[in-house]
């Protein structure tokens, strides 16, 4: 009966070919990505002329858009780590989609910023004139960690799961157990290997919480060690990190919900897990809420005079669409939504996580930009155009290039690894059987 | 400035002379001046000045364009000149916003059109008070922000006080034009449209020239000036002689033809900084516009209402 059990959970958690429906999502996705470099590829022979940044407004959506990649890569320390520590367990069919979320935005996070650079050929100048005071070394060491850190806590709750897939073989190509047995096949599912690598989980899990809050901290001190009215806050880093909890956690949802509907893995992720993550969804939307009270609302009270600008763009001014947007989409209505018990149910959670999700982008859109058009300085003595920030089609194309990239990756990881932990259910189950008996 | 005239004809005069003395005594070819070795007499002759004052006269074929001074390698650049530290006074009374200083500067630094090292704003500190013209550019802060960010040591800040930027080594991360809160730095975001002559040249720190494609530029204070004992061009393209420029530990500041104390016009003017309360400790300071020698007209802003 229990090995019954076993081969259900395993046939139903390997890797599925792609149907009609994924095959054009990864077309799709592919196109999306030539288009972005072909973009890049203008702009390295052209310069960053090619887009819409000039002196003024020298930050823009990649920028934005990097910052919005560190953010939902927080995601991965969220559910493996904090989840993890705190001995949650229903997260467990979670981590490896939180996990893959995580390498997969870090990765891309690292691609945009050498994109924004005027001299990607010159990277290397990173190490050999690096100068520790600078913040930007301060981003490439922790992001540096942080990437490798899950690239590990990806790579080790996988082991069991290749030696199951090397054991299974069919529906395999040869290429394929190939791969898996480079990857793995020094796992023999010892108790001595079990051991070591729950031990090695538990310090990474541990490790990985304050450098996942120092990607980000360092992230928002890129804004928050300047002087320009909408950076220099000291809530820049608690502001940044709940933030980044709230994005990743919706991005996890949005991936639940796919996963879940094209796999169908409804047995695995449940109408219980919906529940849980809407409420965690909620409770992150409400901290983020707090956040953003303090940022505005305090220096609104005052009215300094060089926020007074800013601010009056944000709230009523040029940018006051999107601000506005941003902060209903990615906190308002997925808490109006998700604070119900109906509201918690998959679709209804999903277009929340989709909702936190693109709202999310836009509020790193107005944090980058309409501080740089507002300098302490009037703007003076320079073309018309550089008064204005609008992206360029290049800008548009690299940027959502990146995006697709992210889940181009996160597509194919799931078409080669089982994207829910298959040793990891077995065992939680059996545990679970022996806990009941 | 009549010190640095007297200077700079001893070191034509020297270099002349050391021609003729080459020219004249070496019978085997001079691997040092192959020049002076062909040149034939063309019986024109030319007055010159020595350096003893005596009007001595010689034949225009040995006359040779003395090569400007030879650039300064990277470290000597980065290290600043011993024993100076620069500070630059604008005096507001004087501005019209004739804008000579910013054509003299961007003609000068081959600056890309539009952009702009020397930005000449019209402001208003209150709602009653009297309009002025404040040319501005980079402060040269004694506590950079720009520097402090630069990821590269690409920006940096030198003994005598000038803050530089190594355009061969920036990275275009453009963070210190987010730190830079006077918005004095520009970026190229395209290839710079340069002479081939001068885009050819080696890049030096201290001239800015030429400037690169994804790199920040901005003003460099002139120190290529300093070292020949010249004025930044800015200083001497005023008409007006707003910009007065000098070093501090000699407590002189000059526009070419007044020298003032530096400590004295501070005092006695009430002179200022910007942003002081930032903490940034610019080398550059503000006489008050009080007595103005021009009333204050915004033609630009005419212009743009027409």
């Amino acid at each position: 009966m229990e090995q019954l059990a076993k081969q259900k959970i395993i046939q139903d958690l390997l890797p599925q070919k792609f149907g009609k429906q994924g095959k054009i999502w990864v077309a799709g996705l592919i196109v999306l990505c030539i288009i972005g470099v072909v973009a890049y590829i203008r702009q390295l022979s052209k310069g960053l002329v090619v887009t819409g940044m000039r002196d003024y407004v020298s930050w823009g959506i990649y920028i934005s858009n990097f910052v919005f990649f560190v953010a939902i890569s927080l995601v991965g320390s969220l559910i493996t780590a904090v989840l993890r520590l705190t001995n949650v367990h229903w997260s467990t069919p979670l981590t490896r989609i939180a996990e893959i979320i995580a390498v997969s935005a870090i990765t891309f996070a690292s691609l945009i910023i050498i994109v924004d650079m005027g001299r990607p050929e010159r990277f290397y100048n990173l190490f050999l004139h690096g100068r520790l005071q600078s913040p930007i070394i301060w981003d490439v060491i922790v992001i540096t960690t942080y990437f490798f850190i899950s690239i590990l806590l990806l790579y080790f709750p996988l082991l069991p799961d290749l030696k199951i897939m090397l054991e299974v073989k069919k529906g395999f190509s040869k290429g394929m157990l190939k791969f898996y047995s480079y990857l793995g096949s020094f796992w023999k599912h010892t108790p001595g290997q079990i051991k070591l690598s729950e031990k090695a989980i538990g310090i990474l899990a541990v490790t990985i919480i304050p450098v996942a809050f120092s990607i980000h901290t360092v992230t928002s001190w890129l804004f928050a060690t300047t002087y320009r009215p909408g950076w220099d806050s000291t809530n820049f880093g608690a502001y940044f990190i709940s933030g980044a909890f709230l994005v990743g956690a919706g991005g996890v949802v949005v991936a639940m919900y796919v996963f879940r509907s094209h796999y169908n893995l409804k047995e695995y992720i449940t109408y219980d897990h919906f529940d849980k993550m809407g409420k965690v969804l909620v409770m992150l939307a409400l901290l983020y809420l707090y956040f953003n009270v303090n940022e505005f609302l305090v220096p609104a009270f005052k009215m300094k005079k060089p926020e007074e600008e800013h601010l009056r763009g944000l709230f009523t001014g040029e940018f006051a669409p999107i601000f506005w947007f941003a902060i209903t989409t990615s906190m308002l209505v997925p808490i109006l939504i998700l604070i119900t018990k109906k509201g918690r149910r998959p679709f209804p959670a999903f277009i929340a996580g989709v909702l936190v999700v693109i709202g999310s982008w836009f509020k790193r859109y107005i944090i980058v930009t309409p501080t740089l058009l507002h300098p302490f300085l009037p703007m003076q003595d320079v073309p018309a155009n550089y008064k204005h920030y609008f992206p360029t089609w290049e800008e548009w194309a690299i940027a959502i290039g990146s995006l697709a990239g992210a889940l181009l990756v996160i597509t194919i990881f799931a078409r080669i690894f089982p994207i829910i932990p298959i040793q990891e259910t077995i065992t939680e189950k059996e545990e679970h059987e022996k806990a009941l008996s | 400035m009549n010190t640095n005239d007297n200077s700079r004809r001893e070191f034509l005069a020297t270099g002349l002379l050391a021609g003729l003395a080459l020219a004249g005594c070496s019978t085997k070819k001079n691997p040092f001046d192959e020049l002076a070795n062909d040149v034939k007499p063309s019986g024109e002759m030319v007055k010159l000045l020595s350096v003893d004052g005596e009007v001595i006269e010689i034949d225009k074929a040995f006359l040779k364009p003395v090569p400007d001074l030879p650039q300064v390698s990277n470290e000597a650049a980065r290290m600043g000149i011993a024993g100076k530290k620069f500070v630059m006074v604008i005096d507001l009374a004087r501005c019209k916003s004739l804008k000579k200083c910013q054509s003299a500067c961007n003609h000068m630094h081959h600056i890309h059109p539009g952009q702009n090292w020397i930005k000449v704003y019209p402001m208003q500190d209150a709602e009653h008070t009297a309009p002025y013209w404040q040319p501005t550019t980079c402060m040269h802060c004694d506590e950079p922000p720009c520097v402090k960010v630069c990821p590269v040591d690409a920006t940096f800040k030198r003994q005598d006080g000038i803050v530089l930027i190594d355009s061969d080594r920036c990275i275009g991360c453009r963070f210190c034009m987010a730190a830079c809160p006077y918005s004095t730095r520009v970026f190229n975001w395209e290839e710079p449209s340069l002479e081939k002559e001068i885009a050819d040249k080696p890049y030096s720190c201290e001239t800015s020239v030429p400037q690169k494609m994804g790199t920040v530029g901005k003003c460099d204070f002139c120190p290529d000036m300093a070292r020949k004992g010249e004025l930044p061009h800015c200083v001497s393209a005023c008409p007006n002689g707003v910009f007065l420029f000098g070093d501090m530990l000699e407590d002189t500041v000059t526009n070419g033809a007044e020298t003032f104390r530096f400590s004295d016009l501070i005092k006695d003017k009430a002179g200022y900084r910007l942003m002081e309360d930032l903490g940034t400790k610019p080398s550059f300071y503000y006489l008050p516009p009080v007595g103005r020698n021009f009333p204050f007209e915004n033609n630009e802003k005419k212009e743009a209402t027409k």
